[in-house]
Order: C-alpha cells, then sequence, then structure tokens
C-alpha cells in the first residue's frame, strides 16, 4: 500500500497572530513494504507530518493519495483509512485505559465489528507479536506492568486492528538499552513477517543507522532530503548544522580518515566498523 | 558537618506494592563528585534520586545530607535546597510564560530580597548559557533549552547536589550535547555534585564513578573504566555499552592488540593510530 504527499502545507492556527507554517511544501513517496525512519531535531515538524498520513490532521494545501485515494476527497472513509495506518504516538501507554490487557488490545478490533473469535485471534496474534505471552498477561491490569510491558500492550493494541502502514513516535524513549532492542527487534519482525511498511520517528542515529530502508529528513517544516542510511549519513557537517548527529562508529571513522588512516567513512554500524578495520590489518599483514 | 549524602541501610517499599523497590542501599556520595546512575527500567533508580532529596523517605534506614536527616520534617526545605532535582520531561518542570520567571520561581519562594533574585537569576541563565533567552516564553525554546531552563531553576536555589533522572531522554542529538555539556560545566567548574541517571551508556562514561543497580540493589560500582570493561556482566543485567567500547571488544576478540578499556572515540582513535 502506497501513501503520496505532494505539495503538502500545514498552517497551524492561520489568520491568527499566532500563525505559525509547520510544514512547507511536503512531497513524499511511500511503496509498499518499505522500512523509513523519519529524522528531524525536536520542533521540525515530525509529528505534525505523521499525523497526516491517517487523516488526523488535514493539510491546508497540498494532496495525500493513500492507495490510490484521496483522502482529502468528499466522501472518503476516514475510519477505514485509519484501520490501514496504525499510528503509535510517543508515550503510548498514557491511552491504556481498560482494566485488563485483553480488554485494552480487544478494543480496536472490536469497534471495527469483528466476531468475538477474531477479535480474540487477533488480540493473542497481536500480544506475541510484542513477545508478550497471551495467557500470562491477558487478565493484568496494564497499570501494573513494568513501563516496558506497558509500552508493548499499547502498540499491540494497534497491531490488533491489522494495520498496513505502522508508524511510530519514538517508540523507545525512557526504555533501558534491553527494552529497546527488544522493542526494535520486533519491529523489524513485523516488517518481515507480515511485509507491513514501517515509518519509524527517532532521535537515535545509531538505531535508525541500523534498521532502516530508506531516511526522510525534516528541518524546519520542509523535507530536505531522502535517500538511503549511507547517502544521509555521508554529510555529517550538514546533518550537524540541522541539529542532527551521526553514529558514534561513523565519528570514529571520521576521525581515523582525519590522521591518515585509509578507511572508509560510510560505515554506519558497530560490525560494519569492525570488518573495515580488519581488512585494513591484514591488507597491511600485521595479522 | 560531613559534606556529602549518606545513604544507610535503606529499603524502601511503595504502598502499592508487595515488592521492595530498594534494598540494603549503603552509599557516599562526596561534595564535588560526578556519579553517573545506571541501571534498567524498575531497577530503582528513580526511586533512589527522590530519597537523596527527601521526596521519598526510607521505609527503612536513613538518608543524610550534610548531616541533614531526610525524616526530618522541620530540615526538609534546607535539604531540598542543598538538594535540587531534575526530572525528564521539561514541559512538566517550567512553571512561567517567561524564562527569567521561571527561573525566579524557586528564590522567590525561599523569600530573598528582590536583587539577591536578580542575580542568581541573571547568574544561573549565564551557566547555562541562556542569558539571552531571558525574556523568551519557555515554549518557544527547543528541548534542550527548556531542559536548561530547568537546571538554571535548580541552579538558583544554589544548591551543592543536583541530581537529575534521564534528563536527556527526550531530547534530540543536539539537545542532548547541550545539556550534556552544561552538567558537565556544572562539575567542573562551578564545583556542583552531579548525579546524573541515564540510559545513554555515553554519558554514564563522562562520570568519575558509574553505579549500576538491579532489582532494587546496587550491583557494581566503580570507575567508567572498571565498570564498561565488564561487557558481558553489563549485557546480562540489560545494559550497553558504548559503541566504540563494543567495537574495541570485537577487534580484541578477533586477536587485535586493543586496549580492554576503550570508552571514547578518541581513545578508540589513539589506540589504532598506534596499531596501524
Amino acid at each position: 500500500m502506497s501513501i503520496i504527499i505532494k505539495n503538502l502545507t500545514h498552517v497551524y492556527m492561520p489568520g491568527t497572530p499566532f500563525e505559525s507554517i509547520a510544514l512547507k511544501d511536503i512531497n513524499w513517496e511511500i511503496n509498499d513494504g518499505e522500512f523509513w525512519g523519519l529524522i528531524g531535531h525536536t520542533g521540525s515538524g515530525k509529528s505534525t507530518l505523521i499525523q497526516h498520513l491517517n487523516g488526523l490532521l488535514k493539510p491546508t494545501s497540498g494532496e495525500i493519495i493513500i492507495d490510490g485515494v484521496n483522502i482529502r476527497e468528499k466522501g472518503v472513509n476516514l475510519k477505514e483509512i485509519r484501520h490501514k495506518i496504525g499510528l503509535v504516538f510517543q508515550y503510548p501507554e498514557h491511552q491504556l485505559f481498560e482494566e485488563t490487557v485483553e480488554k485494552d488490545v480487544a478494543f480496536g478490533p472490536k469497534n471495527m465489528g469483528l466476531s468475538d473469535d477474531e477479535v480474540i485471534n487477533r488480540v493473542k496474534e497481536a500480544l506475541e507479536a510484542v513477545g508478550l505471552n497471551y495467557e500470562k498477561i491477558k487478565d493484568r491490569s496494564p497499570f501494573e506492568l513494568s513501563g516496558g510491558q506497558m509500552r508493548r500492550v499499547a502498540i499491540a493494541g494497534v497491531l490488533a486492528m491489522k494495520p498496513k502502514v505502522l508508524i511510530l513516535d519514538e517508540p523507545t524513549v525512557g526504555l533501558d538499552p534491553k527494552g529497546r532492542d527488544e522493542i526494535l527487534e520486533e519491529i523489524v519482525e513485523l516488517k518481515r513477517r507480515y511485509n507491513m511498511t514501517i515509518i519509524l520517528v527517532s532521535h537515535s542515529m545509531e538505531d535508525i543507522a541500523r534498521l532502516v530502508d530508506k531516511i526522510a529528513v525534516l528541518h524546519k517544516g520542509r523535507l530536505i532530503k531522502c535517500g538511503t542510511p549511507k547517502e544521509i549519513f555521508k554529510d555529517k557537517e550538514s546533518l550537524s548544522s540541522i541539529g542532527l548527529d551521526i553514529p558514534q562508529v561513523t565519528h570514529l571513522m571520521y576521525r581515523l580518515k582525519e590522521r591518515g588512516i585509509d578507511v572508509p567513512t560510510d560505515v554506519l554500524t558497530v560490525e560494519e566498523a569492525k570488518r573495515a578495520i580488519l581488512a585494513l590489518v591484514r591488507r597491511k599483514g600485521y595479522a | 558537618m560531613a559534606a556529602e549524602i549518606k545513604v544507610e541501610n535503606v529499603y524502601f517499599q511503595y504502598s502499592q506494592s508487595k515488592d521492595l523497590a530498594l534494598q540494603n542501599i549503603n552509599l557516599t556520595i562526596k561534595k564535588g563528585e560526578f556519579v553517573a546512575i545506571i541501571g534498567p527500567n524498575g531497577s530503582g533508580k528513580s526511586t533512589l534520586a527522590k530519597l537523596f532529596n527527601g521526596l521519598y523517605t526510607p521505609t527503612e534506614g536513613e538518608v543524610w545530607v550534610d548531616g541533614l536527616n531526610t525524616k526530618d520534617k522541620d530540615r526538609i526545605w534546607e535539604i531540598r535546597q542543598k538538594a535540587g532535582l531534575v526530572f525528564q520531561n521539561p514541559d512538566n518542570q517550567i512553571v512561567a510564560t517567561i524564562v527569567e520567571e521561571d527561573v525566579a520561581f524557586g528564590p522567590e519562594n525561599l523569600g530573598l530580597p528582590p536583587e539577591e533574585i536578580r542575580k542568581r537569576v541573571y547568574e544561573a541563565l549565564k551557566t547555562v548559557e541562556l542569558y539571552e533567552f531571558s525574556q523568551k516564553a519557555p515554549h518557544l525554546l527547543s528541548g534542550g533549552q527548556k531542559q536548561r531552563v530547568a537546571i538554571a531553576g535548580i541552579l538558583a536555589m544554589k544548591p551543592d547536589y543536583i541530581i537529575l533522572d534521564e534528563p536527556t531522554a527526550m531530547l534530540d542529538p543536539i539537545g542532548r550535547r547541550e545539556v550534556n555539556k552544561t552538567i558537565k560545566k556544572l562539575n567542573t567548574e562551578e564545583n556542583k555534585t552531579i548525579i546524573l541517571i541515564t540510559h545513554f551508556m555515553e554519558e554514564a562514561v563522562q562520570a568519575d564513578r558509574v553505579l549500576v543497580m538491579e532489582k532494587g540493589n546496587i550491583v557494581m560500582e566503580g570507575s567508567p573504566k572498571d565498570i564498561f570493561s565488564r561487557v558481558e556482566r553489563l549485557k546480562e543485567i540489560g545494559l550497553d555499552v558504548p559503541q566504540v567500547t563494543e567495537l574495541a571488544n570485537g577487534l580484541r576478540a578477533e586477536g587485535l592488540n586493543i586496549r580492554p578499556d576503550i570508552l571514547t572515540i578518541e581513545e578508540m582513535v589513539e589506540c589504532l593510530c598506534q596499531l596501524l
């Protein structure tokens, strides 16, 4: 399922003294099964942009075409679009509200009018997709779980709607390294197993570099660059000038290069850095 | 009177919980130290932070701040003035609509004369490098700037101890860098004692001492070099090491002659330059 954004502009509070342009002339095409990272400093417009993708916000001008349907046209069923495009907000655990985990995750699919059996199947599948054991957790109150578990339940609530596209706004904020890695692995698995299209909003350049196929860079409400991680992280000066960064190992490679050591600077992960350094060592015959 | 925070045989239990959030914690933090606390979610880090300034008092055991017991209700304001707490979300900590008014909130509540308040606000905003923003509305600032306003608000109370509970969790990379630079400066130039709770191992590396918490206990304690050279143990606890440390470890496993205690890009560059 593709999403095409054409000349999207969004103005907050137009015609008032508080008018501000949040997004300006965005053009972005997201194809079926792609894994995108969306990066930009605080206030660059990331949250505003993703809220357009499932019709929570309407563009001031421009078009959003989802699966061939222009969502601004009259008579478009936005509810259906929201079933196809799942949005996981920042701190999604703040939106948990039911007495039990099972009821909370079931809330979405129930509202879709599915049969009880189908709802239960979906709840099971969604909880298992986020690494939780249905039998063990279904009757517990979501509020007595750990932070990481609460977040997983909240994500399961979105997955139970079986979206084609999953958008996650900083899903790992405040989690410890293990919790962070587990959630990210589960997201990769969702893409692998269901061919889900994923859009991950994150401030962690290390995670983005390691996981996504393509990156979109937002700056002051404009989409200033789209490309593969290697293309995006190649330009460290311009990233740093807009409040972003490159992974720590990439910094290391630049520093080595400055010291006259012949290493590639398009290295993005620890594994790649290791291979590059070992290759150099072997070429020089030290080891 | 001892210039330190001392935690003695502390146990802590939340009223609605059966489990102990902290057990048998013994710890001394000397004035001027920079201590980082790391540990998985739910290991008791934030609970401990709130015990340092008497926001919580121990279920069992004592916490002393410069010789004052945090259970002493008559001295609690003195204790909170000595030990200030900065939280994760800057938006929850800002109370005023103008930056300088926000920073003045604490000293105003201390009942200080106006000229003293003005002086403190000026100095605090200068220290966090936001003086030119003193007339701005906080909501127009970036995340890193807002967090520095929150730090300035604490500084204006002239505390000796500043406890920061995941202050950069919600910030973008540049905001994180700004706040880390400010924290380092508070320690080295203003001689503030820093207790930094963080999930970012790169931040813990800049401390003098690192404490590792797991399930309500302090399970490891030492210099960053001691702690982060124990990669396997940290991973077992569910923690991480900086990327360069992981790389150094991987290269050593391949037989390269690399020091086991590399924590920063600089150290890695030096080590590889000698090798290559």
